[in-house]
């Protein structure tokens, strides 16, 4: 307990802000990079995951690759690209967004396979084209599922960004491995507190964020038993 | 014999599903409960096998007070078939079949045999034994619902809006192998339904409920047709306006019945014996 | 592929040795989970005070979960009393995520059988334990084996994480690669882990085979509900 208390004051404490190591640099480095990573994720996957929703196309191939993505660890990834890129910032964007794209992919196809059929077909029958499905129709329904792609994705990339500094590429991981050399519990507990913070705020977040985007008309329909909600998300997590 | 004794049931909610509700329910006879939704009949078929237990009154089997038996034990020995079949989907047909003598302790290979008989009662070829309920059409399912309502050879079968999810040809067909059924094997039949026409095709006894297991009419088909109870009564069975008010048209050829719509819908013909029910 | 023929005999203890970590996760979680995702549905149906606790369990899962793995391992040994660089840190973290998992998708599960089949199995006199063991446990198998492989691929890799602390694991090919530059020993620590991953999940669809014939003879039909549930919780 005296070490959890030492951790948080270590948090706390005002000398360790401020500067390239403080825990505010670091955060904001932290985010950023984590921000970034789902940028590039979401530009790649969301296009790919609507157009396999929509179409059917390619399911068969994209699913099972995008599982098979999920079995790659992220450290070696990581650290290959590094070795081939040199260390610095450009290997933990390419590894994290590597480990990004498979939840949002299936958050967006998912989200549009979830759309009760006979709408689709109805918006189909009333004249509406292919284009004006997607975004009629397609988008806005999906729109939770794939929120909660977004959701597990960025809740990976944050807690796994902490290894990036692990080939400098800054963020929070930096405390932790300064605190592993030097045996200093507090630092090491205290950045790992950081981090879970970061990461609760992130869920939070994005759980509000899939509430608010439910249609207005989706939301009173849906259903209060807990029976009939979807399996929640399940990832792999960093 | 089944006896409801002022039965009533109040549900957590507040909901007062059935009030003061007596019944007789004699045995080998088909009785029919029949209602619009919210008229308790589930809730009163429900409370026979202690699927559901009345906040108030008691319920006899044979003389005997069911509150005082062990519900697990009372289910395995009436017959329960359900609305869309209630099969398991991770048991093969004939497991479906055998499940009840199987929880009784019966041994499998004997269950499995005895399984297979039914399947030929209800009318199913035995081939579809080893296939999944999700592998039938709906006609099928129900059967099959209906010989694992018979496996453990009950005296009571209760039946819950069994044909409601089928097609209307399909459900004549169940209706008429119900009918055959129970000619051969004289069961006690409690029937839940809506449907008022399948009520006087099955029912010896029919129930008319209203709001809160109030009962409008009991009776014969005939007795509730040749003298409705109410206003209510006459115009839920149609016989005051509808395809049961029936009125003689006399045309070139002959007599002919039309109903109030004065469309045709049929011809007299000469009495024949037994033809009231 | 010099460097592997060179260095089987490292490649091969340092699978046994992840193997040795992350085998006894997938399974511990799995084995505690079920009782408590049990524990969590029924609560869920119950009123006032215990439902509140079904829904403090569920998100004490989700917080679980939202806890980064690096540090998770670096906090339990003081936690636990482990030492820093014990494997044990790495076993309990890890079967501490399949728990967060694996807890939520047993409630889950067992909250989608459909309840018709519930009440049927009811009224044909299955008792309440039986009526888990034969009717609600095997219709949610296809939930949970969904959830178990999710469990079992994510704990195969992020048991290489544990290397950082130096924990021997394939992951330490990845370190000692990065000290020593060679691209080729991260390679075969990537491949490697990939592939006991894929190994794994392979068993687990054949034992889901064997186990639950019936699933596939439903979607083939063109299946209930549990066939969707499944689905989804396999794709997201």
């Amino acid at each position: 307990m005296n070490l959890l208390l030492d951790a948080i004051r270590w948090v706390f404490d005002p000398a360790n802000y401020g500067g390239p190591n403080g825990i505010d640099t670091r955060s904001g480095e932290h985010l950023a990079l984590s921000g970034l990573v789902l940028l590039i994720a979401v530009v790649i996957a969301v296009p790919f995951g609507y157009f396999i929703g929509h179409t059917g196309h390619g399911r068969g191939i994209i699913v099972p690759l995008s599982g098979g993505v999920r079995a790659l660890p992220t450290l070696g990834l990581l650290i290959l690209v590094a070795l081939n890129v040199g260390i610095g910032v450009v290997a933990p964007v390419v590894a994290l967004v590597v480990l990004a794209i498979p939840s949002i992919l299936a958050g967006a196809y998912s989200g549009f396979e979830a759309i009760d059929r006979r709408v689709i077909d109805a918006a189909r029958a009333v004249g509406m084209t292919e284009w004006q499905i997607l975004i009629r129709v397609e988008i806005p329904l999906g729109l939770p599922l794939l929120i909660g792609g977004l959701r597990s994705a960025s809740l990976q990339v944050i807690a796994t960004a902490t290894l990036a500094d692990y080939v400098s590429g800054g963020g929070l991981g930096h405390f932790l491995f300064l605190g592993l050399q030097t045996n200093n519990y507090p630092e090491m507990l205290g950045g790992s507190i950081v981090v879970i913070v970061l990461a609760l705020a992130s869920e939070g977040l994005f759980g509000l964020l899939q509430r608010l985007v439910v249609p207005a008309g989706v939301a009173a329909r849906q259903p209060k038993d807990v029976r009939l909600r979807p399996v929640r998300s399940q990832t792999a997590l960093g | 014999m089944i006896e409801f004794r002022s039965v009533s049931k109040q549900f957590p909610g507040g909901t007062v599903a059935v009030n003061d509700f007596s019944l007789v329910i004699p045995s080998r006879k088909t009785t029919v409960l029949v209602g619009s939704s919210g008229s308790g009949k589930t809730t009163i078929l429900r409370m026979i096998n202690r699927m559901i237990d009345p906040t108030s009154g008691s319920i006899e089997i044979d003389g005997e007070d069911i509150s005082t038996l062990q519900p697990v034990k009372l289910r395995r020995r009436i017959g329960y078939v359900m609305q869309n079949s209630g099969l398991l989907p991770h048991f093969s047909v004939i497991d479906n079949v055998a499940t009840v003598p199987i929880l009784s302790g019966m041994p499998k290979k004997k269950a499995r045999e005895q399984s297979l008989a039914l399947l030929d009662t209800v009318g199913l070829d035995r081939s579809l034994a080893h296939r999944y309920p999700s592998q039938l059409s709906g006609g099928q399912q129900q059967r099959v619902g209906v010989a694992r309502g018979l496996a453990a050879n009950p005296n009571i079968l209760l039946m819950d809006e069994p044909f409601g999810a089928v097609d209307p040809i399909v459900r004549a067909e169940l209706q008429a192998e119900l009918i055959r059924l129970q000619r051969e094997l004289d069961k006690t039949v409690v029937f839940v339904t809506h449907d008022i026409d399948e009520a006087f095709l099955l029912g010896d006894q029919v129930v008319i409920l209203e709001t809160g297991g109030h009962i409008v009419q009991v009776g014969s088909p005939t007795e509730i047709l040749s003298d409705p109870a109410n206003d209510f009564v006459a115009s839920f069975i149609g016989a005051d306006k509808g395809k049961r008010a029936l009125t003689i048209r006399k045309t070139p050829r002959g007599e002919i019945l039309v109903d109030s719509e004065g469309r045709a819908a049929g011809v007299l013909v000469p009495a024949q014996d037994g033809a009231d029910r | 592929m010099n460097w592997i023929a060179n260095n089987l005999d490292q490649v091969g203890q340092l699978t046994l040795a992840h193997l040795a970590i992350a085998l006894p996760p997938i399974v511990l979680s799995f084995v505690i989970s079920v009782p408590i995702g049990w524990l969590a549905n029924r609560l869920r149906w119950s009123r006032g005070i215990l439902r509140w606790s079904s829904g403090a369990l569920l998100t004490l899962c989700v917080l679980l979960y939202a806890i980064p793995s690096f540090p998770l391992f670096v906090a339990l040994p003081s936690l636990i009393g482990t030492g820093l660089r014990d494997p044990v840190n790495v076993v309990v973290g890890l079967t501490l995520y399949g728990i967060a998992l694996m807890v939520r998708t047993s409630a889950d599960g067992l909250a989608a059988v459909d309840p018709d089949v519930r009440e049927s199995a009811t009224a044909v006199g299955f008792s309440g334990w039986s009526r888990f063991w034969r009717v609600e446990l095997p219709l949610s198998a296809p939930v949970l084996l969904a959830g178990l492989r999710v469990v079992a691929v994510s704990t195969v890799s992020l048991t290489t994480v544990g290397a950082v602390l130096g924990i021997s694991s394939l992951g330490t090919l990845f370190t000692d690669g990065f000290q020593r530059n060679i691209p080729a020993e991260i390679a075969t620590g990537i491949v490697v882990t990939m592939a006991i991953a894929l190994i794994i999940d392979a068993i687990l669809v054949l034992v889901g085979r064997l186990l639950l014939p019936w699933v596939r003879a439903t979607s083939r039909a063109g299946g209930p509900r549990t066939s969707r549930s499944v689905k989804q919780a396999v794709v997201t």
